[in-house]
């Protein structure tokens, strides 16, 4: 399993790094889908080696605590965790 | 990696017994039955995956003795209790979100980034030499998870307050 996409109005280059067992993570992308952008999501925890370190590597750059969901927009400006009036904002 | 399914009466069978070791250990689980169960789901996956109960918003190593503080309970409930009314995935809140007087909002983390994991165990290492009591019969082992004391030549195999294994006591005393 890699980069899913998800169909959308296209607000720029939207990425969200999340886990599959996260309940916060699940919450973020049931969101964005509920605000009906397009973006991309991937389950950092159901890749493996060194595709997994990529990401984290990423993940790091945006948000040094390593931690999800995060919400990576344009590969500039990063929302860590399930902040829904940030996120509701960003896109509106 | 293979997608792991988990059988619904099974995460509900395992909820309730979470549920009941929770109420007896004087915790509280998070009141969103939906939310929770998904939690629970996700624990069940990663103790197929892991051998153990990984944080299900947290990225194990698949490695035990990385990721012993984020075998749930984590190392960093009982703070996140204190600081956030909840812990960092949601699974366990405080008595104002249990009854429905506060929200649950997200939780910082509070587990130190990948890059500084390594020096965690040295800096927690006790140093002995330091303590200020001379001469124990017994020496303390704490609970890292909920600061349950006990004396006694080893800790006990399961904490008898949040159920954690013996890995996660170190000496206090």
């Amino acid at each position: 399993m890699g980069i899913e996409h998800v169909s959308g109005k296209n607000k720029g280059t939207i990425m969200l790094y999340a886990l599959s067992t996260c309940g916060w993570c699940n919450k973020t992308k049931e969101l964005l889908r509920e605000i009906g952008v397009e973006f991309d999501y991937v389950y950092v925890d159901l890749i493996e080696g060194k595709e997994q370190d990529d990401a984290m590597n990423t993940v790091e750059r945006f948000n040094p605590s390593g931690s999800f969901p995060t919400l990576v927009i344009n590969n500039k400006k990063s929302i860590v965790g399930f902040k829904e009036q940030e996120i509701r904002e960003v896109f509106r | 990696m293979t997608l792991i399914e988990i059988k619904p009466e099974d995460v509900v069978a395992t909820y309730h017994i979470l549920q009941k070791e929770a109420t007896e250990g004087g915790y509280r689980m998070n009141p969103d039955a939906e939310f929770t169960k998904n939690l629970v789901s996700g624990l069940m996956k990663n103790e197929q995956r892991y051998g153990y109960r990984a944080c299900p918003c947290r990225l194990a190593s698949g490695k035990n003795e990385l990721d012993l503080d984020i075998i749930c309970p984590c190392d960093y409930r009982d703070p996140d209790l204190n600081d956030f009314g909840a812990c960092y995935c949601a699974l366990y809140v405080s008595d104002e979100i249990a009854n429905g007087r506060k929200a649950v909002a997200p939780v910082p983390e509070r587990r130190p980034p990948r890059a500084e994991r390594g020096n965690l165990a040295v800096k927690q290492t006790f140093s002995l030499s330091s303590s200020p009591v001379a001469a124990l019969a017994f020496p303390v082992w704490r609970c890292k998870v909920c600061g349950y004391l006990c004396a006694r030549d080893q800790p006990p195999g399961i904490c008898p307050i949040c159920k954690v294994t013996k890995e996660r006591f170190e000496r206090f005393m």
